[in-house]
């Protein structure tokens, strides 16, 4: 086995091991302060180090309680923030956009033990999660409801449609959606039985995104929708899922949610 | 009729005005646009704008309708020892060119390591290894950005024992070899001179204050090293500090009147609380205005 010998030069190492040794030890307390890193009479600086290491955490946990504001309504702000500090520790933030920061943290939350009373509070992070990604998601007209209506009866079912860049699906078995709508609306959470599975469409027909209940079936029609599959495709995976499945109101209720932004029919745009 | 507004090179080209201006939160959006106070300008950290789209751009086109604006840049870690990040420059070149601010800063700082984003602003040596590594990311950006851009003085909570420089002569052969321009941080003077033992005065003093194009107040937290001694920290969560109005006012005096920015970033107040801090920096910007005007008529 070779011996600790490296072959970058020394100055190299030393000016590459800086920004390593500080990054280790930020999130780390176990780790000493960065060799080099004095107070102004020359001394360690670890109390010093300890406003970077305090500034991160703080700033990071901050971040995670502006994407879960609901998941932390559930739980406590300080037992959120706690949750919080465990989840940064081994899953800090890949992107510089502190908006997309969590993708991770309802599965984090499905394996977190303290929290294992709460079973449902990973879905409504991922759906909290999927609230934020549908915010800043790309601007895009609806699909006018009239083009539906000029097409053909009999050319219907091969209707594909385009999703809506801001368009998000949510299949849960639990009640993810009446829980973050009731508590970002301030309405009490009272009498709601958190262990009935719900589906739920995150639209964005003007600026704010909107959240609809889905019928049963009614993830079958639009998943299958939003895969790019035919109405007719659509309509038969829902009408499997659900005999009873209302598909004319689905239709009207996906075209108002702005779900989709075109028709495509036979590879042309509809119009 | 003016041509010149119809033409996107030439509102490029105009800077901001010397007046206070305000960072920009989207809870203060209708109050600022119906303030019979008019706001000298706006700025706004680039990163909440590097979204596709959706609410947070809708906002921002209106108010840049009405105000001139500042992009600050917290992520592009130009101190990083890894380089920067092609994509983020990229997405920072996108705002740009949205926008077109009439200014455009970063920070003397990293934040970045090996993929993983710290969300603070961290410090660098004052070393010649790193004066290259530094000069060579601020062409990068100002290359790619097509223009000059303002660097940042840091706050700092300790020294590095491998620094051969001072802060100030780090910065000033920055922008000597890279033409950037400079945003001078009060506070940021204030916070790092408690925590590293020296005058700001003096650190004022040695300031290329010449190349200054922007000046940042904030307010800062006050805390304790392991000797009781005193630490702050660069808060940006309460009033601006006496003593960073007094510092400012020194400034001032020095360079005339500077497009001057009030920062705060957290536990962000009502919009008149933020207007007030504002108007109390452009008082301060119209007395040294009238000094200048007399010495210009006098001199």
């Amino acid at each position: 086995m070779r011996g600790p010998i490296s072959w970058v030069p020394a100055m190299d190492r030393t000016a590459a091991s800086q920004q390593d040794r500080f990054a280790a030890a930020l999130l780390d307390p176990e780790r000493p302060v960065p060799d080099g890193l004095v107070t102004p009479d020359g001394r360690p600086a670890s109390r010093r180090f300890g406003i970077y290491r305090n500034n991160v955490t703080v700033g990071l946990v901050n971040a995670l309680a502006e994407v879960f504001p609901t998941t932390q309504n559930l739980v406590g702000e300080e037992f959120f923030r706690a949750m919080a500090r465990q989840y940064l520790l081994d899953h800090p933030p890949a992107s510089r956009l502190l908006f997309e920061y969590g993708a991770t943290f309802p599965d984090f939350l499905t394996g977190f033990e303290p929290a294992a009373e709460l079973p449902f509070l990973a879905d409504v992070a991922r759906l909290e999660r999927l609230w934020l990604d549908c915010f800043h998601a790309a601007d895009a007209a609806p699909l006018d409801g009239a083009v539906l209506q000029r097409v053909a009866p009999q050319d219907l079912a091969e209707l594909r449609l385009i999703a809506h860049p801001a368009a998000r699906l949510f299949s849960a078995r639990h009640a993810a959606v009446t829980i973050m709508t009731r508590d970002r609306t301030g309405a009490p959470l009272d009498g709601l039985d958190p262990f009935r599975a719900e589906d739920g469409l995150l639209t964005r027909p003007a600026f704010d995104p909107e959240i609809r209940h889905l019928p049963p079936a009614g993830a079958d029609f639009v998943g299958h929708l939003l895969d790019g599959r035919t109405l007719g495709e659509a309509a038969a995976a829902a009408f499997a899922a659900d005999p009873d499945f209302d598909l004319p109101a689905a239709i009207s209720a996906i075209v108002e949610a702005g779900a989709f932004c075109k028709a495509v029919l036979r590879g042309m745009e509809a119009s | 009729m003016k041509p010149q507004s119809s033409n996107p090179s030439a509102r490029r080209s105009q800077s901001l005005p010397p007046r206070a201006g305000a960072g920009f939160k989207t809870l203060h959006a209708d109050a600022i646009l119906e303030d019979g106070y008019r706001i000298g300008f706006l700025e706004v950290h680039a990163e909440n704008y590097m979204g596709a789209g959706g609410h947070p751009h809708r906002l921002l086109t209106r108010m840049r309708e009405s105000f001139p604006l500042s992009v600050h840049g917290v992520g592009l870690s130009i101190g990083s020892e890894r380089g920067l990040d092609a994509m983020h420059l990229s997405r920072l070149r996108t705002v740009v060119d949205r926008y077109e601010p009439e200014q455009v800063s970063e920070h003397l700082a990293w934040s970045t390591h090996d993929g993983t984003y710290f969300n603070d602003l961290l410090p660098v040596p004052y070393d010649r290894d790193t004066l290259d590594r530094v000069c060579g990311h601020i062409d990068m950006v100002q290359s790619v950005l097509g223009r000059k851009i303002l660097l940042e003085n840091p706050s700092t909570y300790a020294v590095f024992e491998r620094s051969t420089m001072s802060e100030t002569d780090f910065i000033r052969e920055i922008a000597n070899r890279t033409g950037c321009g400079l945003l001078l941080d009060v506070n940021n003077v204030l916070v790092s001179s408690v925590n590293n033992r020296f005058k700001p005065l003096a650190y004022l003093q040695d300031f290329p204050l010449e190349l200054v194009e922007e000046i940042h107040l904030a307010g800062h937290a006050e805390d304790q090293d392991e000797d009781g001694a005193r630490l702050l920290i660069d808060a940006h969560d309460r009033p601006v500090d006496d003593e960073v109005w007094r510092l400012f006012d020194i400034v001032i005096a020095q360079t005339g009147p500077l497009p001057t920015l009030i920062e705060w970033d957290n536990d962000v107040p009502e919009w008149p609380v933020l207007r007030s801090e504002a108007q109390r920096a452009e008082v301060i910007l119209d007395r040294h205005a009238r000094t200048y005007l007399m010495g210009a008529r006098h001199g």
